[in-house]
């Protein structure tokens, strides 16, 4: 029940204003801004902290200049006020904060933070004319862009992306091209100076006409070029593809050697959390069943690992077996749990199954925790000396060779889960997602296609938390709160619910970007928190969607809106 | 005829028959071999009974919230816990405050009610603020996406208090008057649990009436009744809906204060605990149902006191405190399994569970 808004465009204009200065203080506030601000965008020139606040302004003056029906030079000007709102109430803080102590409430109201948002000026009112002109040049620019016809708009946007992605993946980038001297020698004019973090001037102006340039040529091309293609014999078309799996797949192989071991081991927590949405996703993505207490079976997989290789003799169990003979059994304890935990929730849906399987998680948790079962599992210290997977005689044991572990494990999970999707049980489990009476009626039987829903998820999980508790060698229950279980969720609905590409794109952004920022990590769950309302908000079936989940989303706008319940 | 008695029981009532009877079976166990024992004095447990109804009272509060919002909505509002967080964390600096410049010593019945004040004003800031951002956008939504929404702003609140006080551990300041206790025979009460019992119930009496007899209180059981149906009847269903909002955040509120006077300690991760546990009480009296959340409340509380040490003593559990989480769970557990409308619900029908 949208009601029309009938308040003038101006009106508008400083509302959205208003929201965006809001929203801009409290990032300063809690301390996003300072943090940022240690790494450099463009360096010596811009930081991430105040990209962030550009950012923001982009944002608000992008949505507050977007209404069609308003004339053009309307349009501008609401961008620009939105933008100067915003400005002035920065100003308007920053002058409250010189005056008042705000510290002892707020931690992050710290002298550093006036610093960075006065850029460092001694004047103040300079200061603040130059970041209310700063804010209302961006805003009249990204107000004008809507002029501009949209192909150049998607190339502009492109290369602006790419810029900012290249700015903050670079330590990636040098990492990864370390290897190979002579690249990263043509290549050092593109970054700053040696110590220095970011893109150089010239190095961010290059990369954003080049790929701009080459953006605009191709999306003028498009259509010659899919003609193009398409006008291949079959044969090369199929070579084609078989050569950029080939390609991929070596990649994928020699990937830990280019990495070393810091990239690899972030590639291996991705690779587990991968692991996991992968099994989370059967779960919630195939068969609908939403499971906040996923975490449980990655302990579980972990536990068992630790009971039956442990060689630290704490505990009451002595098995000391090997990596190999104790993942199976991981992998089936798990599974079991999957049914034995699966059984009472049968009859609970949506909501209270939400939160009964966040009890389960957090009864685990406690167990694991507790003195009672401390002679089997250790308490909160939790096993120690878990066995390392070997390889005839080598170890396993550094962040590189685990890795093969890693993206066997996931390979095998990915086949198995691409391949479950469109079979008979798939179909099952999709049904039982749109509508559990009518799938019954249709002869589906609930208990068994859901109890091997949860199953195979758990079992997943299981195996994850195995090669995890080899990973670290030790586990301990503070490891399975309920934040992992978030962040797995989190990533499966960044990617698209249902969609196995969708898990790899999701554990890479949200699991491997705030790796290799760690100027992140301490936000990281407010902007996993941010991105799920964002995405229910605008884009509920995800970035990699499925085509099912696509439409099943954006039926009411094809359809007639009367039918709604 | 043996056929057809084969054919009517199925899997998941047998298994659910079965966790039934060894969770009762363990109970009745465990508590008979506690008694049995009788390592505990009746004053011990006069002591577990009366912590109990205190801590229930204030699940009773939150369980409101949840209550209230499912009965309008029917939706569980996981950013509730937040909520409550919020205005108790909120709260914290104007206790600091008024206890540095000595006005909690000089008017002690003044500060609590600012306390009260500025806890009840803040969550019911947040609780407006979280239903307008994530859920009203999605009202016609799949019910799968506003419980995302939820689970999202639940996370961005408790992060965003993080930046904005720290992660420290707070203190809560003392209040003088309120040391001490009364005895009644083996009855020993603290001066906080008398507090947080009358004020719960003050305000769980106050609730009551308000939704029994105003116009605003009839109009959120129409809505909760039929949306469309109380639309067409000229009620603003959104206005109402956000008054739903209001009430149960503000008791969030209060809840706050009342676990801050109880134990004294805030920080920005104190809401989940709780807010599942009050959940937990929801379902335990009924969802939906405003008196079952009271009685849901103390039913939890008490459990929680005195089920560790009744049910899990005799069976010579160590440290069986630990595990009164576990106990909690279990009962919410217990309950969706076999009476999902709680104690005093009534029967939910298929699509309300």
């Amino acid at each position: 029940m949208e009601h029309e808004n009938k308040s003038p465009w101006w009106q508008k204009a400083l509302q959205s204003g208003l929201i965006g200065g809001i929203i801009a203080i409290l990032a300063a506030l809690i301390g996003m801004v300072e943090s940022f601000h240690a790494r450099d965008i463009i360096a010596g020139q811009i930081s991430m902290g105040e990209t962030l606040l550009l950012l923001l302004i982009v944002g608000f003056a992008y949505t507050s200049s977007r209404d069609e029906r308003l004339p053009i030079s309307n349009r501008v000007l609401s961008g620009v006020i939105t933008g100067v709102v915003i400005a002035v109430m920065m100003v308007g803080f920053i002058m409250l904060g010189k005056v008042v102590n705000l510290r002892s409430i707020l931690v992050n109201a710290s002298p550093v933070l006036y610093k960075i948002l006065t850029f460092d000026m001694e004047n103040a009112s300079a200061a603040y004319g130059y970041l209310i002109g700063i804010s209302a040049i961006t805003s009249l620019a990204v107000s004008l862009i809507h002029a501009i016809p949209p192909l150049w708009r998607r190339a502009i946007n492109t290369g602006f992306t790419i810029v900012l992605l290249l700015a903050l993946l670079q330590d990636l980038l040098r990492i990864t091209l370390t290897p190979f001297p002579a690249v990263t020698e043509a290549l050092a004019w593109m970054f700053g100076k040696r110590g220095e973090q970011g893109l150089s001037v010239v190095g961010a102006v290059v990369v954003f006409i080049v790929v701009a340039g080459f953006n605009l040529l191709s999306a003028m091309n498009r259509d010659a070029i899919r003609k193009r293609s398409q006008a291949l014999p079959s044969g090369t078309q199929k070579a084609l593809r078989w050569t950029s799996w080939g390609l991929l797949a070596a990649f994928l192989l020699i990937w830990p050697r280019i990495a070393g071991p810091v990239l690899s081991d972030v590639t291996n927590s991705v690779g587990l959390y991968i692991l996991m949405g992968l099994g989370l996703n059967i779960v919630v993505g195939y068969a609908g069943l939403l499971d906040l207490g996923y975490v449980a079976f990655y302990a579980l997989g972990a536990f068992t690992m630790g009971v039956l290789t442990t060689t630290g003799g704490e505990i009451f169990f002595d098995f000391q077996w090997t990596f190999w003979e104790a993942l199976p059994f991981a992998v089936l304890v798990a599974g079991l749990a999957g049914v034995f935990l699966g059984i009472p929730v049968l009859k609970i849906r949506g909501d209270y199954l939400a939160i009964i399987t966040l009890g389960f998680g957090e009864i685990i948790r406690i167990m694991f925790l507790s003195d009672f079962l401390k002679p089997y599992f250790g308490g909160s210290f939790g096993i120690v000396s878990i066995a390392t997977p070997t390889v005839g005689s080598t170890l396993l044991n550094t962040p590189q060779t685990l890795y093969y572990v890693i993206l066997a494990a996931c390979l095998v999970a990915l086949f198995v889960a691409y391949r479950l999707r469109d079979s008979r049980i798939g179909r099952a489990w999709k049904a039982i997602r749109e509508d559990e009476d009518v799938a019954q009626a249709m002869g589906i039987n609930l208990t068994s296609t859901k109890l091997l829903a949860f199953a195979t998820g758990a079992a997943f999980g299981g195996l994850s938390g195995a090669i995890f508790a080899a990973k670290l060698s030790t586990v301990y229950p503070h490891s399975f709160t309920l934040i992992t279980s978030i962040n797995v969720l989190a990533l499966i609905i960044v990617g698209g619910m249902g969609s196995l590409p969708g898990v790899i794109v999701g554990g890479l952004l949200l699991v491997g970007l705030p790796e290799l920022l760690r100027e992140f990590s301490e936000f990281r769950l407010l902007i996993f928190g941010i991105l799920l309302i964002a995405m229910m908000l605008n884009k509920p079936e995800g970035f990699l969607p499925e085509a099912v989940h696509r439409r099943e989303f954006h039926e009411d706008e094809n359809l007639s809106p009367a039918t709604g319940d | 005829m043996r056929q057809r008695f084969l054919n009517r029981i199925n899997f998941t009532d047998v298994s659910l028959a079965i966790i039934g009877t060894a969770f009762v079976g363990l109970i009745v166990v465990g508590s008979f071999k506690t008694l049995v024992e009788g390592n505990y004095t009746t004053r011990q447990w006069l002591d577990f009974v009366v912590f109990g109804i205190a801590q229930g009272s204030i699940y009773a509060l939150i369980a409101l919230g949840y209550t209230l919002v499912y009965g309008i909505l029917r939706m569980i509002n996981f950013a509730h816990s937040e909520v409550f967080m919020a205005g108790s964390y909120t709260a914290y600096f104007a206790a600091a405050a008024m206890a540095k410049s000595g006005f909690t010593r000089e008017n002690t019945l003044g500060a609590i009610l600012v306390l009260f004040a500025v806890a009840m004003a803040t969550s019911t800031f947040i609780g407006v603020l979280v239903e307008r951002i994530a859920y009203r956008p999605l009202r016609r939504a799949p019910r799968l996406v506003p419980l995302i929404t939820a689970i999202g702003a639940s996370e961005v609140l408790k992060y965003i208090f993080k930046g904005l006080y720290g992660d420290q551990f707070k203190a809560y300041p003392e209040i003088e008057a309120l040391k001490g206790s009364y005895t009644w025979g083996d009855i020993n009460i603290t001066k906080i649990q008398v507090v947080v019992i009358l004020s719960a119930a003050f305000l769980m009496l106050a609730l009551y009436l308000y939704v029994q007899y105003t116009k605003t209180g009839k109009a959120m059981r129409a809505v909760s009744e039929d949306k469309d149906v109380a639309a067409l009847m000229g009620i603003n269903v959104d206005a109402i809906i956000v008054r739903t909002f209001v009430l149960g955040a503000a008791l969030a509120g209060a809840a706050g204060i009342l676990y801050a006077i109880t134990f004294r300690q805030v920080n920005f991760f104190m809401g989940f605990i709780p807010g599942i546990k009050a959940f937990t009480a929801a379902v335990l009296g009924g969802i939906g149902n405003i008196p079952g959340a009271m009685v849901g409340g103390i039913f939890l509380g008490l459990f929680e006191s005195v089920g560790p040490i009744l049910f899990l003593d005799g069976l010579n559990v160590p440290a069986p405190y630990q595990l009164k989480d576990v106990i909690a769970f279990s009962m919410l557990v217990l309950v969706l399994l076999f009476r999902p409308s709680g104690i005093l619900g009534e029967r939910l029908s298929r699509n309300k569970a």
